[in-house]
This record gives structure tokens, C-alpha cells and sequence, in this order.
């Protein structure tokens, strides 16, 4: 049979089959309300109860300041748009940087529309945003300030830390979008000083779904969605009670496994660079070399375009991403690479591989392998390859 | 992932005509890198046909098998039965483009009018300079 190898978790992970197993009594026999108050809810609620325990316990958090949601983007959406409904009286400046996930940088974009003013800070030449500018955007009138832990795409961690003692300076409040790195890094609410952040459970071997926004006791912030009881009403709607079991699981899971995963991860994250680096000429990493996420891997291989590159891996059993603007909808190149000053036709050759649980030394080997053969054949079709052998500059 | 017909990933994958013809009567170069394709036609032309043909891209998967595709429609054919490909004559030979791709990835019928053009100039300048 043909290889297959995954190297696309920060697009999503493989359920673990504990978290399947965690989920599947809440699919069959114990399907009561949890909001019940007969018997067939006693069950669903503990189950509720407890996934929240171990939610809050692998960021650090108090159970009580953990909200259930349906997606890392509602998460998002949740802490720009019920901080900015909320604050409105206070001002109605908000900050953010120019590498969010688009649930956040859209987010910040309808707020614009309904009269809010958003200040994006740059990022250098790694993706890093530099605390002194989110200081000196900081205005009177700043109410809300949400800044990545680490970018999906290029995987630099930001200095979340130091972020945060500018803004708590200054009053304001911080919100951290933790989609790529709770449950893969250890992170804690209160060493990172963030008052409000947003986690996925497919990130780290839990189910679509499901996912949490952490908010700190105290902040005040308009309910998301209105309805119910559920979710102390700030997020109503009839619990997803099998994922929200299957987030515990894989937070409980991830909170032993964290220091093991982030160890076999970075060596092979850093086989991996050095390998493609080393076998491909004109290839460059894109973020920075040691502040990243364990698991990612983004190059850029000039001359060539990245969807081409891909449909190649994916002949040759390989999934993997890229920042080209061939594979976006949008039709843009990477609004992240862009923001770090990477030029377009470089952006365009970009490739992220996201190493997880699946992946060996051996997949290493086998795509160190195959993809030489696949830039040669491209850069051979390719008019700027030409022009730049004929510069001097090419091989 | 973008889904491309069989007869786009079999011309992505087998590309026809890669390559450059250093004496050629026309050259289209037609895309920049912010769009994510470029491509390069070349066409060398004799008695009034197009006798060869050949490209280079960067470029997506479209991008290139439309490419491919252009060169195998244009082969054999005279300037004006190869004024006549457009767009989308050369998306149907190919089975079709996901809708995205229609404009963006779709360059080789503009870049043949290019080298068509080019050649028209040339040869009308030769034959100034015959008389």
C-alpha cells in the first residue's frame, strides 16, 4: 500500500481513541439534557462538570472562568465582540497585530463597521510583535487588546508575557488566541497575565465542535449568544455534551503528555528543517528558528509556486499546506508571510508542514526525499528560475 | 485542496512542450508573482502556421496544464484559426476549471495573443524592410 503521511495538524488532529471512547456513552445511552432536573441529566451534567474541571486545569484556570463554545473562531469571536459590546461606554479603540487568525482579524473588521477603531501591529522579519508598539498604540480610549500566542502559519510564539504587562499597565483588557498552542505548549492563564483566551479541542486529539473561551472572574463581557441558562448565559444553547466529554479527555491527556510531546516534536521539527534545508537550494525558513511552535515546519522554495508543489506531495501520499495564493479562496498570498516583509513570489512558494502524534523520523526521510525531485522538476517549468540561472544567481 | 479534472492533473503532471525555443517568432509573457502565476509562450511560425510551440510557468496546477493545453491546441494551427482560442476554449479541452481558477490561472490563451502579437510586428516590420 502507499504511504500516507499527515503533516497538516495545525489544520486539525486525529481524534485520540480515548477521546472516542470518552464520547461514545454520551452519544448512546446518556443523551439527557444536562440542564435536566430528572435522572436522565444527572449523568450528561457530571460529564459537563468534569470536562470543565479538566479544562481549566491544563491552562491554569478556575472552572468557573471556562466557557464552552462551538469553534476556536466563535471563541474569537466571543472575546473581541462581547469586550468590544461591553466597553463600548469606556472607548471604542480596540488593538490587535497584523498575523491573526482571520476569526480574529474579521472579527476586528465587523467591530470596524459598527464604529470601532482597530490599530494592527506589525511583526518583524520572524512574525514577533514587539511589546513596545502595542505600548505605544495603546490609547485612552483602548478597551480591548487581542494578540496571537503563535501564528497557525509560520508558528512563532509571541512574547505573551511581556505583552501583557504593557497592557495590564495601562488597564486594559488582553485576550490571547491560544487555537495552536493550548494543549500542544504548556500555558498558563495567570504567567501569561491574559484575561480572556480561546482554545480548540481538534487541535490537540479532541473533536470538532467543540472548544472554550477562558474568562478571567471579574471581566465583565456581553453574552455571545442569548438563550438559556447554559454556560452561566453567557453562551446558551443545549450543551454538545459528547465533544465537551471529548475536550476533557483530550485536556486531561494533554496536560501529563505535554513535556513528551513537545520534546519528540522539536527534534523532529528541527531533523526536519535542517534535512529540507540542506537538500533543496534556495529554500528558506519562514518564522523564527527557535521561538516556534514544536511542530511546524514553513519553508519557501523560490521560483516555484506552492499549490503545484502540493498536488505532487498529495500524489505522493503527502498532506501538507501552503501560503500560496493558489490555495486560498481569497486568492491572496498569506496575509502573515505578507506582514513579515516575505515578497509575494516567495510567499507563493511557501510550504507549512505541521508535525504531530503520526509522525516519525521516517516520514521525515521519506519527504526529504521526495520533495528535491518535485522543486527540480517545478523550477525546470518555472520562467523565474530561468531568468535567475541566467542572472547567475540559479544553480 | 482545489479538484481538477483527470485531463488537468494528467496535463500537470505530463506537461506537454516545456521549455524554450531560442529563435522564436513570437514570445508571450503574460502574470506577475502577487497573482501567483506567470507564464512564458513562445511560437515559432512558418508559412502563415504555427509550427512549434512551448512554455514556461510558475504556476498553480492550472496554470500549468492550461499551459500545456495551449501548446497542443495551437501546434499545426494557422494565426488566425489561433486568434480564435480564448479562455474558454482552453478549459473545456481540459475538462473544465474549478471557477476560481477561470481567471487567475487561466493565462495561456492571453499570453498566445501576446506572441501572436509579437510575431505580427516582427514579420510586418521584416516585410517593411523586404520592400
Amino acid at each position: 500500500m502507499k504511504r500516507k503521511v499527515y503533516m497538516d495538524y495545525a489544520s486539525t488532529t486525529p481524534v485520540r481513541p480515548e477521546v472516542a471512547e470518552a464520547m461514545i456513552p454520551y452519544i448512546k445511552e446518556e443523551f439527557g439534557n444536562p440542564q435536566s432536573l430528572h435522572s436522565f441529566g444527572d449523568k450528561p451534567k457530571q460529564a459537563v462538570d468534569e470536562a470543565r474541571v479538566k479544562v481549566a486545569e491544563l491552562i491554569g484556570a478556575l472552572q468557573e472562568e471556562i466557557y464552552f463554545t462551538s469553534s476556536g473562531t466563535e471563541s474569537d469571536n466571543f472575546a473581541l465582540k462581547g469586550i468590544a459590546l461591553a466597553h463600548q461606554k469606556k472607548g471604542k479603540h480596540i488593538i490587535t497585530s497584523e498575523i491573526e487568525h482571520h476569526a480574529v482579524l474579521h472579527s476586528a473588521k465587523s467591530l470596524e463597521k459598527l464604529g470601532f477603531e482597530v490599530t494592527y501591529v506589525p511583526v518583524d522579519k520572524f512574525g514577533l510583535i514587539d511589546p513596545q508598539q502595542v505600548r505605544s498604540a495603546i490609547r485612552k480610549d483602548t478597551i480591548l487588546v487581542s494578540i496571537v500566542h503563535a501564528s497557525n502559519e509560520v508558528g512563532t510564539i509571541e512574547p505573551i508575557e511581556e505583552i501583557s504587562k504593557v497592557v495590564k499597565e495601562a488597564g486594559v483588557i488582553f485576550h490571547t488566541d491560544a487555537l495552536q498552542t493550548a494543549g500542544t505548549i504548556p500555558v498558563s492563564v495567570n504567567a501569561l497575565g491574559v484575561d480572556l483566551m480561546s482554545l480548540a479541542a481538534h487541535q490537540f486529539y479532541g473533536p470538532k465542535g467543540v472548544a472554550a473561551i477562558y474568562i478571567r472572574k471579574g471581566i465583565r463581557i456581553t453574552p455571545f449568544i442569548d438563550g438559556g441558562v447554559q454556560e452561566n448565559g453567557r453562551r446558551a444553547g443545549t450543551e454538545n455534551v459528547p465533544a465537551i466529554a471529548g475536550m476533557g479527555k483530550a485536556c486531561e491527556l494533554a496536560k501529563s503528555e505535554i513535556p513528551g510531546r513537545v520534546e519528540a516534536l522539536t527534534k523532529l521539527r528541527d531533523k526536519f528543517i535542517q534535512g529540507l534545508l540542506s537538500k533543496i537550494e534556495h529554500a528558506y525558513l519562514n518564522g523564527h528558528p527557535t521561538k516556534r511552535l514544536p511542530g511546524n515546519v514553513n519553508i519557501s522554495f523560490e521560483y516555484i509556486e506552492g499549490e503545484s508543489m502540493l498536488l505532487f506531495l498529495n500524489i505522493e501520499g503527502v498532506a501538507a499546506s501552503s501560503g500560496s495564493a493558489c490555495t486560498s479562496r481569497a486568492l491572496k498570498a498569506s496575509h502573515v508571510l505578507t506582514a513579515m516583509g516575505v515578497p509575494p513570489e516567495i510567499a507563493q512558494g511557501s510550504l507549512l508542514f505541521s508535525l504531530g502524534a503520526g509522525n516519525s523520523v521516517e516520514d521525515i526521510d521519506y519527504v526529504c526525499q521526495i520533495l528535491p525531485p518535485i522543486v527540480e522538476r517545478l523550477r525546470k517549468m518555472s520562467p523565474l528560475y530561468e531568468e535567475a540561472s541566467k542572472a547567475g544567481k540559479g544553480k | 485542496m482545489e479538484k481538477y479534472t483527470e485531463k488537468v492533473m494528467e496535463h500537470f503532471q505530463n506537461p506537454r512542450n516545456v521549455g524554450e525555443i531560442p529563435d522564436a517568432d513570437g514570445v508571450g509573457t503574460v502574470g506577475n508573482p502577487a497573482c501567483g502565476d506567470i507564464m512564458k509562450l513562445f511560437i515559432k511560425v512558418k508559412d502563415g502556421k504555427i509550427v512549434d510551440a512551448k512554455f514556461k510557468t510558475f504556476g498553480c496546477g492550472a496554470a500549468i496544464a492550461t499551459s500545456s493545453m495551449v501548446t497542443e491546441l495551437v501546434i499545426g494551427k494557422t494565426i488566425e484559426e489561433a486568434l480564435t482560442i480564448s479562455k474558454a476554449t482552453v478549459a473545456e479541452a481540459l475538462g473544465g476549471l474549478p471557477p476560481q481558477k477561470m481567471h487567475c490561472s487561466n493565462l495561456a490563451a492571453d499570453a498566445l495573443k501576446v506572441a501572436i502579437d509579437e510575431y505580427k510586428a516582427k514579420s510586418g516590420g521584416k516585410k517593411e524592410e523586404e520592400k
